[in-house]
């Protein structure tokens, strides 16, 4: 009697999300599709998974108040978004995340238009695809938001976050300048399923939406993010389409906030292992994108991922 | 939950009207409204009355499927009508509505289910008629389900019936309906799926969409895969969106009522 290894057969698929030229004006932009998934991650015995998931590095539109091992692993850079955005394509970056932490009220209040034009400058720059996070203040994301994914109109962006309770301005501006939007829930199914519901309405189905359920670093939440993504992603092999879309975490950012994180002295940057120990455990509850800080981490993750699928450097 | 609308059916006078007139409009409309409401099929039943049932098959199969893709559940006495309706058939993968557990009756459609690559639906009564608890139909769809499975029928392709009737007539009915849904999952691994004729319990009583709602919600509780039923009912379809909910096939969200119930 042979023995045959149980298989698992999954009706659903994780969408696709293309974004970076996509067909837009801007032809000369490299594009990156996520998701497609039809089994969970890695298990290709089980069904088709035909991308393998993205680094994006972040870049900030002003200078970050960073511990200073991370902070020197860029130098001058820090002061130029240009400069910086090309240093992390250097170093291997497949997405650049543009954080537009100066349009904070409490941070620079810078305008609208300021930030239109740097992400103009940051797109310029670079020939990959761009994520643009707001600041975090729902009032001043809703107005830099229209003029921002204006600019970046042709290169399909991925912005945000959006999430339940301020979505509609982000959203209908992504919607005419045809980006893709990040929907954010906090570590929350239920929410994240709700807040799709609501996207849809807005016409921006699965292949318009990436995920982010809300990253906990290592240490502080690291398991309840891996099993809501968990979750996510079953529903979505499932056949549930409200839940089907890609996922991105929030990896680096997230370590580096850990007290841990910063700590010198030693021979081991405590940074870059909690980055990657985060990225690479969230990779394997379905992560798609996931977006670091330090050089270190970003080569790390990518030769992690070189590593696990055989294939060549991308 | 699969729905199976069930308005494309000559016991209704306005499609009885229209198939007579062989006028497709308000067939083309019943099978849009029926589809946008969330059915997954849409029976298609020529009615009593018609002289010819072989023939006003196809044209109706047509006429559906020149305005809609969702695929079709031909329901008809004689299986001559049946194979007709089966031969119009162009889009999606219909079932065959259906077979009793007579063995002649059942190796016949069997087979034509399998010429047609079909899904079947097998009501769970033979010649003596309809049996009045769940034991005897339980029996017979451990017939069904046997004589299909040598056959060599994908059991996923089979919908066991077990035959709801009027709560006004036969009150004892409903609670054995219940119960064979429940202990019909026991009989075969993959369990057997279910269908019902969801709009016979209450037929020839008052509050219909009432009965038939609290009866669909008691059924989906049971293990129920399908109904064919009048998905035209907001309420019922709102219904079908919370019990999935409740019984935890679908991902809770505060939108559990905006996405249509197809499945």
């Amino acid at each position: 009697m042979s023995f045959e290894t149980y298989r698992e057969q999954w009706r659903g698929r994780v969408s696709e999300v293309t974004v970076g030229a996509a067909g837009g004006v801007n032809d000369a932009r490299k594009s990156i599709t996520v998701g497609g998934a039809g089994a969970l991650p890695f298990i290709d015995i089980d069904g088709p998974i035909p991308h393998r998931p993205a680094v994006a590095a972040e870049v900030w539109d002003v200078r970050p108040d960073w511990p200073a091992p991370l902070a020197m692993a860029y130098g001058a850079v820090l002061d130029d978004p240009v400069a910086w955005a090309q240093k992390c394509v250097r170093d291997g970056a497949d997405l650049i995340c543009l954080r537009l932490a100066g349009a904070d009220p409490e941070a620079g209040d810078a305008s609208p238009e300021a930030c239109a034009a740097v992400v103009r400058s940051v797109l310029g720059a670079v020939d990959v695809p761009l994520i643009i996070l707001g600041c975090g203040s729902d009032e001043k994301d809703n107005l830099i938001f229209p003029a921002v994914c204006a600019a970046a109109e042709g290169a399909r962006c991925l912005v945000g976050p959006v999430h339940k309770d301020n979505y509609r301005t982000i959203a209908a501006a992504a919607k005419v300048a045809g980006h893709a939007v990040i929907a954010q829930s906090p570590v929350d199914v239920n929410i994240q399923k709700q807040l799709a519901v609501l996207l849809e309405e807005m016409e921006l189905g699965p292949q318009d939406v990436v995920f982010d359920p809300t990253t906990g670093a290592l240490g502080y939440g690291l398991d309840y993010t891996y099993s809501v993504m968990e979750r996510i992603r079953l529903a979505a092999l499932q056949g549930d389409r409200h839940l089907s879309s890609p996922l991105v975490v929030f990896a680096g950012y997230e370590a580096w906030r850990a007290k841990e994180a910063g700590l010198a002295g030693g021979s081991v940057d405590q940074g870059v292992v909690w980055e990657v120990v985060t990225a690479t455990a969230l990779l394997h509850a379905g992560a798609d994108i996931v977006v670091l800080l330090h050089p270190n981490a970003v080569r790390a993750v990518k030769r992690y991922l070189r590593e696990l699928t055989g294939e060549a450097a991308a | 939950m699969i729905l199976i609308g069930e308005r494309i059916n000559g016991l209704f006078r306005d499609v009885a009207a229209a198939i007579q007139a062989r006028d497709p409009v308000p067939v083309q409309k019943l099978a849009i409204a029926q589809t946008e409401a969330g059915a997954a099929y849409l029976d298609v039943n020529a009615g009593p009355a018609v002289d010819d049932p072989a023939a006003v098959m196809p044209w109706l199969v047509r006429v559906i499927e020149e305005v809609v893709d969702t695929p079709l559940c031909i329901d008809a006495a004689k299986p001559e009508a049946i194979e007709a309706g089966l031969k119009a058939v162009t889009k999606a993968r219909p079932i065959i509505n259906s077979t009793t557990a007579d063995p002649e009756r059942l190796a016949r459609y069997l087979d034509m289910a399998r010429a047609y690559d079909a899904r079947l639906i097998a009501l769970t009564m033979n010649r003596q008629g309809v049996s009045r608890d769940a034991a005897d139909r339980l029996a017979l769809a451990m017939e069904i389900v046997v004589a299909a499975d040598e056959a060599g029928f994908p059991l996923d392709d089979l919908f066991l019936d077990p035959l709801v009737l009027p709560v006004n007539v036969g009150q004892e009915h409903a609670w054995a309906v219940l119960e064979t849904l429940r202990q019909v999952k026991t009989l075969a691994d993959p369990p057997p799926r279910t269908v019902i004729g969801l709009s016979n319990i209450s037929q020839g009583c008052p509050h219909r969409p009432l009965l038939n709602r609290a009866f669909l919600a008691m059924a989906m509780a049971s293990g129920l895969d399908a109904a064919i039923a009048d998905v035209l009912d907001e309420e019922l379809v709102a219904t079908v969106s919370a019990g999935r909910v409740l019984l935890g096939r679908e991902i809770y969200s505060d939108a559990f009522l905006r996405p249509a119930g197809r499945r």
